[in-house]
């Protein structure tokens, strides 16, 4: 049997007893006493027992002491009933509060239950069943169908569906064949995976993101400060203000008694934990921090989530973090021939070439390219290409390419990005628009953010003027500093850290690998892109582990329902103890309510954090 | 040198934070924190020190307290 249920029994056992004494309405005084007084040692032995070992090691006033006190006071001034019935509800809120404290601990648990229990490693030809930990980096490992992967590892033999969502919130799967990097904490979903490890259980993506997590809990939120600073102050006072009140009024005001004021000084001491505080509160932002890591969002520290709610100016780089960082086709203007056969002749013409360019290109025409069509392959630096292509001659390049062949400049109108210009048979026949793509949720990210009553959305790039105020535009951004070269980007961001409110923290939002010092400089740096990349896990102080930058706005909602809650159960907690103390003194509150202020107040709050915890609700 | 030790039977938060506060007194230590939620308390502290550290830490949650069991993690 575990402590809890001896715990309930006891408790139980000691209500009927103290049931029988208050409703039997016993004409024998001594009796009466007999029964109140046992069922007060079942309920309340084990307080006194621990206030006494803790006052033997020098801590006076805990918790227990306190209880003691107050219920052994209530018996010493007469009332019996008060003081069994202080002690009862005392101990069944305790353990209500347990209950809620393992209950809360269990489902943050499982929310992060990414931790894998074993490996399957090959030894001797053998498969054997072993602890992550004792796998060493080149270690064979197999992953079958439904088991997560334990360490991270490349694929030598098979292909499955990869389940990232433990880690990332993303619940499309994603494919896993030969060659592929496999991150610890997924779920291998249908096929069976054999693999190479690549890095030591401890330096694995699982045990970094677990790590993070737990210790995120670390870097404590000013809330939290101010609870601790608050619970030291707050316990010693209440205490002064007890003894004060059963002393100085029955000696000052004509007509008081001892026994009446001695009452009200005990309700004080019944209220005197200030529990609800110091745990709803930490576990607030260990709730919040627990929702966003199953939502794919990585927050180092309660700080950090407490600060995003205040989040006044958020800037971004534009490559990689905005943009996919991939080239592609965009439009296509044909001149006296069909856009596919443009395409198509362009295509090949640039086949041979392994540029960005010449790559989209490629794919945009996404048919196999007969090699044997194309001959006389000529790069001009600088220019372009020519090539004979099905016996014609193809000729794509820039501006300087149009002048080579003597053809009179070409009016691209408003197109924004790589042009390619394409000559065949010394005729112009058009050009291809190639640029790097918004990503999907971009737009939708910048507009959830100004929902989020983020004042001013900003993008920091190294491109020409006219991608980069062509994609702020399309994206919604309300201002953009384009052609920066990268330590410029530090000077623009100080510059706008210098223009925001004294509260308003500023977000810079990056890939995290070419821009570490831009995110150590702003208030909160957000990388992009997390899982599988310690670059960006390490230099920022929020890490988002897709690439969707609507990500920024689901952690900002997160944060602003904790510090919600948060604020909540301070104001909850402190206005009813403060109402009881005060109510208590006039001798209008009883040792009851003042119970109710104490457990049932911690109780409350605990079950309002524990909100926190459906994650669904920032979808 | 950072040590993580695993704070079983931790079932009271003001105790956590009193533990918290006293540990983080002691001689040498640079950071200490006590997690209630995850009942993890990490050490970190001068190297030379460390062994001292722990004793003394584990004392202190002895004496504050009695049922908890201080265990490596």
């Amino acid at each position: 049997m575990d402590a809890n249920k001896k715990r309930l029994i006891r408790i139980i056992i000691g209500a009927v007893l103290f049931a029988i004494a208050v409703l039997l309405n016993l004409n024998n005084f001594a009796v009466e006493l007999g029964l109140f007084l046992a069922s007060f040692i079942i309920i309340g032995g084990d307080v006194v027992i621990k206030a006494l070992k803790n006052i033997s090691h020098g801590q006076v006033f805990d918790e227990n002491f306190l209880m003691c006190i107050a219920t052994i006071g209530a018996f010493i001034i007469g009332e019996y009933p008060e003081g069994v019935a202080v002690m009862l509800f005392y101990q069944v809120g305790e353990l209500f509060q347990t209950y809620a404290v393992d209950k809360s601990r269990k489902s943050i648990a499982s929310l992060m239950d990414i931790r894998p229990d074993y490996a399957n490693v090959q030894r001797n030809g053998q498969l054997e069943k072993v602890d992550p930990d004792e796998v060493a980096i080149g270690d064979i490992i197999v992953v079958r169908p439904g088991e997560k992967i334990p360490l991270d590892a490349i694929v030598l033999e098979g292909s499955s569906m990869i389940d990232t969502k433990a880690l990332t919130g993303e619940s499309v799967p994603r494919e896993a064949s030969v060659g592929d990097t496999l991150l610890s904490g997924c779920i291998n979903m249908s096929g069976l995976l054999t693999a190479k490890v690549t890095k030591e259980f401890g330096e694995s993506t699982v045990s970094k993101i677990l790590d993070l997590v737990e210790n995120a809990s670390t870097k404590k939120s000013n809330s939290e400060n101010f609870i601790t600073k608050f619970a030291r102050y707050y316990t010693p006072v209440v205490v002064i203000v007890a003894a004060l009140l059963a002393i100085i009024p029955p000696l000052v005001i004509p007509g008081a008694t001892f026994s009446d004021w001695v009452y009200r000084a005990l309700t004080f001491l019944v209220i005197s934990c200030p529990c609800a505080l110091v745990i709803s509160v930490p576990l607030s932002f260990f709730g919040g921090i627990g929702a966003a890591s199953i939502n794919g969002v990585l927050i180092k520290g309660s700080n950090y989530l407490e600060a995003l709610a205040q989040a006044e100016t958020i800037v971004f780089d534009k490559t990689g973090t905005l943009t996919k960082g991939v080239f592609k086709v965009q439009n296509i203007f044909p001149n006296g021939i069909s856009e596919e056969e443009l395409l198509r002749l362009t295509a090949y013409a640039e086949s041979y070439s392994n540029h960005p360019i010449s790559l989209s290109l490629k794919e945009a025409f996404g048919q196999e390219i007969d090699t044997s069509l194309i001959s006389d392959v000529e790069e001009i630096a600088g220019h372009g290409v020519i090539a004979m292509v099905d016996g014609k001659q193809v000729a794509a390049g820039n501006n300087k390419m149009v002048k080579r062949f003597g053809l009179p400049d070409v009016d691209i109108g408003d197109a924004v990005g790589t042009i390619v210009h394409v000559i065949v048979d010394q005729e112009y026949r058009g050009y291809i628009v190639i640029a790097d793509e918004v990503k999907d949720d971009a737009p939708q990210a910048i507009a959830l953010l100004k929902k989020e009553q983020v004042r001013q959305t900003v993008m920091l790039t190294g491109d020409a003027k006219a991608i980069g105020e062509k994609v702020a535009k399309q994206l919604g951004l309300d201002q953009v500093y384009t052609e920066l070269l990268p330590g410029d980007k530090v000077d623009k961001v100080e510059e706008l850290m210098r223009q925001k409110s004294s509260n308003g923290k500023l977000v810079f939002v990056g890939d995290g690998i070419n821009d570490a010092p831009v995110l150590a400089r702003a208030d909160l740096g957000i990388a992009m892109g997390g899982l599988g990349s310690d670059a960006a896990i390490e230099a920022a102080d929020i890490v988002i582990m897709t690439d969707e930058p609507s990500k920024i706005s689901t952690a900002m909602k997160i944060s602003r329902k904790t510090l919600g809650i948060v604020r909540q159960n301070i104001v909850f907690s402190l206005v009813v103890k403060f109402a009881v103390l005060i109510l208590g003194a006039m001798g209008i509150a009883t040792m009851w309510a003042a119970v109710f202020a104490d457990v049932g107040v911690s109780v409350i709050a605990i079950l309002n954090a524990v909100r926190i915890l459906n994650a669904k609700q920032y979808r | 040198m950072k040590k993580t030790f695993k704070l079983v039977g931790l079932d009271c938060a003001n105790c956590a934070a009193k533990i918290e506060s006293s540990v983080q007194k002691i001689q040498g230590v640079t950071s200490a924190s006590v997690n209630f939620m995850t009942t993890k308390m990490v050490l970190e502290g001068d190297d030379d020190k460390m062994d001292a550290i722990v004793a003394e830490a584990t004392a202190i949650v002895k004496k504050l307290e009695p049922d908890v069991e201080v265990k490596k993690a």
